[in-house]
């Protein structure tokens, strides 16, 4: 059997439409994400606001692409390789929408910072910093080009975080226990690299979603196996 | 060959193998292999002159009426070859029921609409009570109790194809073919169909040709997808319409056939 030509859906125009959408939340979420850090390393106070600002912006572009989906689930049903795309842009712009979130507890954390001694510089925060937003773009990256090696390899890349995020940990306690007045900045600290590693998390999300896209089975929660 | 319920269960209820049925020089199917399982409904897709309706005759032996069919390979029923010598197509068709697009009534009553099979095969039961029965599995008794003598052509287009599925089960039959049950039907009409398929799954093997993707979506455990005389791709329903294995399949599914 030869080929068929190349056939538009009957919506694809709302398919990327959709798709569209999610890669403007997804592009505003990686810059929240190098504003907050940003912001972090000059201890910066006005970043916060501009943060925050950015962020109501993605919310907005949440809505929106619950109701784009509820519409087309209602209107258009769609179907095999269509359906995954839309449930995959749903499950995406929540994962995206809470990255935005933990840029901006990351922001609200280093704004209070400010108010204490800086810490003695951790290089493991930039550098998972630097991870996490580097996993962001590769997962949407390879949502855009269906790459399926390319999602697997920032689901690999969580375990890289995982241990950025231990050993920062152990370097923000020994201080702490060295000088008091590194408790609050310390705990603090804690707490932006947290919000890190979960926006390295949702990455991993995005990307396994990826491969659900793409293959159509659910890599979920199986390890190194997937 | 001992007769187990669960050997029983282990046979599909209706096999086709290497299944080609021609009308003249056209194939109508080609190579085809399906195993129907017992009590599941199996809805059949596809584009129109795909094959679906050659697929649900060739089950009861209702393509053989066509001049100049021919048919080869093999379709068993319960494990026997439904062309054995020993079959008698009339016994076949009771036990493998079929319903038509279009309402197929006598211009009788409904009572005779639903008693002209059984009287026709010799039924020893209590005609009045076999009526009923079946009448109020299609959900029509409460509908048409007060005066089952009325001519069946008064009744509305959705219960007229009840009133042919209720005479249908009056046979007996262990399946039953549906072609496009519901494609002449408004939506209320449809979705009572719909549910008395739903409600028969179990106690009877239904296949269903359906145009309605959605309908077959809603109403099947397993989906074949039929368009050119060749099965394409056969799976459980969910699989099907969540992760096709084959692009064709795709393409139908998504709208996207050139």
């Amino acid at each position: 059997m030869t080929d068929p030509l190349p056939v538009r859906g009957p919506f694809e125009g709302e398919l990327d439409r959709l798709q569209r959408l999610l890669l403007e939340m997804a592009g505003r979420a990686e810059e929240l994400v190098r504003m907050a850090m940003e912001g972090l390393a000059a201890r910066d106070r006005e970043m916060t606001r501009r943060v925050r600002k950015a962020d109501d912006r993605i919310d907005e572009l949440e809505v929106e692409m619950d109701e784009r989906v509820l519409e087309l689930l209602a209107l258009r049903h769609p179907m095999a390789g269509d359906l995954r795309l839309v449930f995959f842009a749903l499950k995406a712009s929540n994962d995206i929408e809470r990255v935005g979130d933990h840029a901006v507890n990351i922001a609200k954390s280093s704004r209070r910072l400010t108010r204490h001694p800086p810490l003695p510089d951790i290089l493991e925060i930039g550098e998972i910093g630097g991870q996490v937003r580097k996993m962001l773009g590769d997962a949407l990256d390879a949502m855009v080009t269906r790459d399926v090696e390319k999602a697997r390899s920032v689901i690999a890349h969580d375990q890289r975080v995982d241990d950025l995020r231990r050993s920062a940990f152990r370097i923000i306690v020994s201080y702490m226990l060295e000088q008091p007045r590194y408790i609050s900045p310390g705990l603090e600290m804690i707490l932006v690299v947290q919000n890190l590693e979960r926006v390295g998390d949702l990455a991993t999300n995005i990307a396994e979603d990826v491969v659900f896209l793409v293959e159509g089975r659910s890599i979920k929660h199986m390890g190194a196996s997937a | 060959m001992s007769d187990s319920s669960s050997e029983r269960a282990a046979v599909p209820v209706l096999a086709a193998e290497d299944l080609t049925v021609r009308f003249g020089r056209r194939t109508a199917l080609a190579n085809v292999a399906i195993a129907v399982p017992r009590g599941r409904v199996v809805s059949v897709i596809g584009p129109s002159g795909g094959g679906k309706t050659t697929l649900l005759r060739a089950f009861n032996r209702l393509n053989e009426l066509t001049p100049g069919v021919a048919t080869t390979g093999t379709v068993r029923f319960n494990g026997v070859d439904l062309h054995g010598d020993e079959v008698d197509p009339v016994e076949v068709r009771r036990r493998i029921g079929m319903v038509f697009q279009q309402a197929t009534l006598f211009p009788r009553s409904i009572f005779d609409n639903v008693a002209f099979g059984p009287r026709a095969g010799g039924y020893g039961g209590d005609l009045l009570e076999l009526v009923e029965e079946v009448l109020d599995a299609v959900g029509l008794w409460s509908e048409v109790a007060e005066d089952p003598d009325r001519p069946a052509m008064q009744l509305s287009a959705g219960q007229q194809q009840r009133l042919c599925i209720a005479r249908t089960l009056a046979l007996r039959p262990e399946v039953l073919l549906l072609d496009e049950p519901t494609s002449a039907l408004d939506p209320a009409a449809t979705a009572r169909i719909e549910s008395l398929i739903h409600a028969l799954r179990g106690d009877y093997t239904i296949v269903l040709a359906t145009h309605g993707r959605r309908q077959a979506a809603r109403l099947s455990d397993f989906t074949a997808y039929l368009a050119g005389g060749e099965l394409i791709e056969y799976g459980p329903t969910e699989a099907l319409f969540t992760n096709p294995r084959d692009r064709r399949t795709e393409s139908y599914l998504t709208g996207r056939i050139a």
